[in-house]
């Protein structure tokens, strides 16, 4: 059984701050790791490829420095990685992004399984996931919380909602994204890390892939940022009081003034 | 300091310093207080590769020594060095195998260990047989194809939780310390038991058990090296173990003082910080100097033996006795830095105090290092 992850590095905080000139993340100066919630999905992806047996292969989108997410993600127990790296790729949103990436595991070839973390820590939209299902035509659940079993090309999940879960039953090949509840994920090990150091991974740019160009990159994201802002905080309320027919009285008065 | 490790030194120091970070510290005052066997902590340490740092390639390990030991030790030891005895008590049993194993022995026993299956012990004291081990009681006698083991060793770690044990005993008690061989012993062959677990001032994550052997029928297979040749085991494995001893207690101290550091620089009285106060820094300045001194020492003979070289055991003796001499001093100022909170279990540096000490007592006490490092000058000189 053959499971592609896709990761992302982001910034080592949850502190990030914005360029106010090209409303973009500013990542100078702070260290990179994997997306935590994708640590969950590496991690499930290994607990399947032992119970199942076939092979773990990580993919990211991203600058070369990407490579050491692939690396630690390998230290951990994945046997392989895959960057996606091209300049044509930047200022890819997320619809570009889930493109980008369908098409790398497109190449990829047979895979039963895509596992994503839920979202990622810097952008926190949960659009990658589902998008990359979308544009490989694969059934997705998000927020999986438990894959009960897997037989006969069905895969039985457990899907988190606010109060409770959903059991869901979905034909492989799917995509999943994953909640931090799904498991314990392990420490890198030793041998992971030796392995990982010497790992070969190949990078793979908008030549290689099968791709229209008009749909990758800044050019081919219909996101468009217009700004990135911190909402000023809220100033402090009114409190009305009285009779409550008064206050009532008073209250429609201002909400209508307001309108 | 920076001691130029390897890359690949760097990755078990970082990754020992992970599991100890994340690991280990969150459970470490829980298993103190209940004394249990940290189970849980050793799968993470066995999932991680970390049992086969000092075990060779051919045998499942990732082929280091002492020095690997050392440096894992120490990290893991900097969050609780009861925890950590359970990895580095593994060694002390492992290293008889390593260092006088035929191929069999090896091809059968080292693979589990380096895996983290199974943990190891080894087991020379008897309750009248402490630094006088040649008064060992614990007596093998041939029979067929089998040693047939009778005697109790006494304050073994890993006991009972190990499933590899090293046991020295006499195989003829006319010849003395001449007459012991060592055996490897497996838990759950007939005749070997265990008695009750110890209930220890420190070190509490780890277990000490008496290992009771009744008629116990060991295969003739499983003495190590030559019958007589038990005693030189056991010395060349502490030659070879103490630095590991000495790296637990280097950890312990530098755990306590990095909290202290913290503590006393947020301890304010008479209006300020209590690190502005000469006193405190002195004291201070003086901890970290001797541990560094110690840490130096630590790689300076692990790096040694590793070479190769043939004669060990001072430097080895000088290791140990330095570093746990350290380890009591600078966890006793700890406490002294911490003031009245230091000595509340609410806080992290009695702990520490309590786990310093056994490092100036067990694989040979202090005093014994003492003349280990005295009769190789004295040696050394009637040679010239």
């Amino acid at each position: 059984m053959n499971i592609i992850v896709c990761i992302k590095q982001v910034p080592e905080t949850t502190d990030v701050k914005i360029d106010p000139e090209t409303n973009t993340l500013i990542r100078e100066g702070v260290s990179s790791v994997i997306n935590p919630f994708d640590v969950y999905a590496i991690e499930e992806g290994i607990r399947l490829k032992e119970k199942f047996g076939g092979k773990v292969t990580v993919i990211t989108m991203g600058p070369p420095q990407a490579k050491e997410a692939l690396r630690e993600a390998i230290a951990h127990g994945a046997d392989g990685g895959i960057l996606l790296s091209d300049r044509a790729f930047a200022g890819s949103d997320t619809w570009a992004t889930s493109y980008t990436l369908a098409k790398g595991i497109q190449k990829l070839g047979d895979f039963s399984m895509i596992l994503c973390g839920k979202q990622a820590s810097d952008g926190d939209t949960a659009q990658v996931g589902p998008g990359i299902s979308m544009h490989l035509d694969i059934p997705q659940v998000t927020y999986v919380k438990k894959i009960e079993s897997i037989k006969d090309d069905i895969a039985r999940v457990e899907r988190m909602v606010e109060e409770g879960y959903e059991i869901i039953e979905v034909p492989i090949p799917c995509l999943l994204t994953v909640v931090k509840e799904i498991n314990e994920p392990r420490l890198p090990s030793l041998k992971g890390k030796m392995r990982a150091k010497k790992a070969d991974i190949p990078v793979w740019t908008s030549n290689d892939l099968d791709i229209e160009p008009s749909k990758i990159g800044l050019s081919g994201s219909p996101t468009k940022v217009v700004k990135v802002f911190t909402p000023p905080p809220r100033r402090g309320g009114q409190i009305l009081k009285g009779e409550t027919e008064e206050v009532v009285r008073k209250l429609a008065g201002i909400l209508k003034s307001g309108i | 300091m920076d001691y130029l490790f390897t890359e690949e030194q760097l990755m078990i120091r970082d990754l020992a310093r992970q599991i100890a970070e994340e690991k280990i510290r969150p459970v470490s005052a829980e298993y103190d207080e209940s004394g249990e066997f940290p189970w849980p902590v050793v799968k993470v340490m066995a999932e991680s590769d970390l049992f086969g740092i000092y075990i060779p390639e051919e045998y499942g390990g990732t082929g280091g020594g002492v020095t690997e030991l050392a440096i894992a030790t120490e990290e893991l030891s900097k969050a609780c060095g009861g925890i950590a005895l359970a990895f580095a008590a593994t060694a002390l049993g492992t290293y008889p195998i390593i260092l006088f194993g035929n191929e069999g022995q090896k091809k059968k026993y080292l693979p589990d260990i380096a895996r983290g299956k199974k943990l190891a012990a080894f087991a020379i004291t008897e309750a009248e047989a402490g630094s006088d081990v040649s008064n060992m009681r614990t007596t093998a006698k041939k029979d067929g194809d089998y040693y047939i083991l009778n005697g109790t060793k006494q304050w073994i770690t890993n006991g009972g939780e190990a499933e590899i044990y090293t046991v020295i005993a006499m195989t003829d008690k006319t010849r003395g310390a001449r007459g012991a061989s060592a055996f490897i012993v497996e838990k759950g062959m007939p005749g070997f038991d265990f008695g009750k677990k110890e209930n220890k001032m420190g070190i509490r994550a780890s277990a000490t058990r008496e290992l009771v052997f009744t008629d116990c029928k060991v295969p003739k297979a499983n003495l190590l090296s030559k019958e007589g040749m038990g005693f030189i085991v056991a010395m060349k494995t502490f030659d070879n173990s103490r630095p590991g001893v000495a790296a637990q207690a280097v950890g312990i101290a530098q755990g306590a003082l990095d909290s202290t550091l913290k503590y006393a620089h947020e301890r304010k009285q008479f209006g300020q910080s209590i690190t502005s106060f000469q006193g405190i820094q002195f004291m201070l300045a003086d901890m970290a100097t001797q541990i560094e001194a110690a840490r130096a020492l630590i790689l300076s003979a692990a790096r040694m033996i590793d070479s190769g070289a043939k004669d060990i055991a001072m430097v080895s003796a000088m290791s140990k006795m330095f570093a746990s001499d350290v380890a009591m001093k600078v966890t006793t100022d700890c406490v002294q830095i911490y003031g009245g909170y230091g000595y509340m279990k609410e806080y992290p540096a009695e702990k520490y105090m309590r786990d310093a000490k056994i490092t100036q007592i067990y694989e040979g006490t202090n005093q014994i290092q003492r003349g280990v490092i005295a009769s190789s000058m004295i040696k050394s000189l009637v040679k010239k």
